[in-house]
Parts: C-alpha cells; structure tokens; sequence
C-alpha cells in the first residue's frame, strides 16, 4: 500500500486568526521568538499499491478537487510506502 | 412560478424560507431534497442555510458533491435565478458558481446578530427598488462568513458590479466595527459574473416579517419568486 500524507495550509496573505491567537498564547506561556503561526490541515491517506506517476497525479487531482480549495489554499504531499500490502486495518 | 427549496442533511433554514415563500409571499414552493438529480419544474432555486453535511472539511466541501449539484449547476447555467444564504452562499462558492471563499470568522466567535448592509447595487435581479447607499437591516448567523477573493479577482468583481451587500454602520460607513466577520472590503453578498446567481451571508428568509424585528429580506425573496423569464431549459 501507499500512504499519502497530505499538508493543506492557508495560502501565504490570507489572515489566519486562529494561527495568531495559538501565536499569542505560546508568548503568554514563555515561548517567546515565534515569529508567526500558521494551522493548517493534515491527512493520511492509504491508498492501492501502483505505479508512482500515477498514484502521484491521483493523489493531486484529489487535492485539486476536494482536499484543498485552491482559492484560499496551498497543499503539498508525500508518498511513501507502508505495510507490506497488508490491508490499512490490519497493519500492526 | 415554483421555488425549489433545497435541503442538505444539516440544512436548517428550509423550513423558514418555505415559510416566507408560501404564507408571505403566496408563492408555491417546495423542498428539494439533496438526492434529487433533477430540479425540473422549478423556476427558482433557494440553497439555504445551516451546516450541510456537517460541514466536514471545509464548509460546504462536501455539499457540493451532493447528487442534486449537477442540477443545480445546469439551471445555473442556463440562467435561472439562484439564491444561496449563508452556508448556501458557502456551498455556491465551493461548487465554483460564485467566487471567492468563506473563511472561519476573525473573531473566532460564531456570530449571530443583527447587521447592517450597505447596498452597493441597486441594479441586479435580487434587489428590486433599492437605492444605491441605502442600508438594510438582516440577521447574520455564523462561524465561517469571513469572505475572501484574490485581489485581482475582488477587482473584477469591484468593476462589474458584483458586489451588491458590504456590512456597514446604520448610515452607512464602512467601519471595522460594522464588520462581523472581518469579510475582505466588508463583502457580504455578491452576483455571479452573468447577475443570476446570488449568494449572502445574512438571513433574508429571517427578515421577512415584521414580528421577526423587520422586513428588509422580504423584497430580495420577492424579487427570486417574481422572476418571469421562461425556465429554462434543463
């Protein structure tokens, strides 16, 4: 099988209030130095063995169609490997 | 002239705009339920509000996908009137009929409260009799109206024309603490590019009567159901 981790994050400009305000509170905490913040989504994805190209177009045109909305967000991917063709239930 | 009123699981504001339509207005109208792949018959098409499938993923992500969309999109295309409130205006703008997107509030906080809109035009199919400046009054109710276009595109749709509702003080002005959601250039409610499409973020189906605290919704609900264009084809 093949794991896709999907990132999807909000698009560099468009305000992240939720994002600051995490930002805000880790200088309440002490933390100080982070600069900024920014929350975004994240997604495993388990999907049928096949060739590279085209799990990879497969797994973009997901993004492109419903993972992400492309008018306020970015997204990226990265496909590894995982569990020997065990189905995604049963790995250890 | 019958309005199709389309219901999601997790639609809430059906019921209010069947309501207006049939005991307010004296128009017939009916539900539509998301499984639906025709809207045949219909001359009017209303997505309203609430939080259709859960609003999973992103609001109106998913609704989109519904089996009734392809219809939807269809009458849109052949230019029959459609009226998205709220997470309809959401909805609309994920299935690509209008543009731009709705972000979650700035405040973080789910508003509902009564605000105020400045007509920015008066020239389109929803807002018949109105003036350009004039301000109503309509309820908002929601956690993610924060609206949000690229510039390029807020631009076009500047110089279209497109932008027909900002949020505004009672008279008017354009100030921050009128904006409940902190909506890019205080957008509330916009037209698609060819003027049949309409999606706002505020309630008119909840200002149509006047023991509901006014009526500045009721001429906009008029106006989808007096549309007498032929229906078009489907």
């Amino acid at each position: 099988m093949i794991e896709a981790c999907v990132y999807v994050t909000l698009k560099k400009g468009v305000l992240d209030p939720q994002g600051d305000t995490v930002r805000s509170a880790l200088e309440a905490l002490g933390f100080a130095g982070v600069a900024d913040l920014r929350i975004g989504k994240f997604m495993v994805l388990t999907l049928e063995n096949g060739p590279r190209a085209e799990v990879e177009a497969r797994v973009h045109e997901m993004c492109r169609q419903l993972l992400a909305n492309p008018v306020i967000e970015d997204y990226r991917f990265e496909l590894s490997e995982v569990g020997q063709g065990l189905p995604a239930g049963k790995r250890p | 002239m019958k309005v199709g009123v389309l219901v999601f699981p997790g639609s809430w504001s059906h019921d209010d705009f069947l309501w207006v339509f049939r005991e307010v207005l004296g128009v017939a109208a009916e539900p539509v339920w998301h499984k639906a792949t025709s809207v045949a018959g219909f001359d009017a098409l209303v997505l309203p509000g609430g939080f259709a499938h859960g609003d999973y993923l992103r609001a109106g992500a998913i609704a989109r996908f519904s089996p009734v969309m392809p219809a939807v999109r269809r009458f849109a295309e052949a230019g029959g009137p459609v009226l998205g409130s709220c997470n309809g205006f959401q909805i609309l703008c994920e299935a690509g009929l209008l543009p731009g997107a709705l972000l979650r509030n700035d405040s973080l906080q789910y508003r509902c409260q009564w605000v105020h809109l400045r007509v920015e035009n008066p020239d389109t199919a929803f807002t018949p009799g109105a003036h350009r400046g004039q301000v109503l009054a309509m309820p908002i109710s929601h956690g993610e109206g924060r609206y949000v276009a690229d510039p390029g595109t807020l631009r076009a749709m500047n110089d279209r024309g497109q932008i027909v509702l900002r949020y505004s003080a009672p008279d008017g002005r354009l100030v921050n603490a009128a904006n409940p959601n902190g909506s890019l250039d205080h957008v509330a409610g916009i037209v698609s590019e060819r003027g049949n499409v309409f999606g706002l973020m505020p309630h008119p189906e909840r200002a149509a009567e006047a023991a509901l605290g006014g009526t500045d919704g009721l001429a906009m609900l008029g106006a989808l159901a007096a549309e007498r264009q032929p229906a078009p084809a489907r």
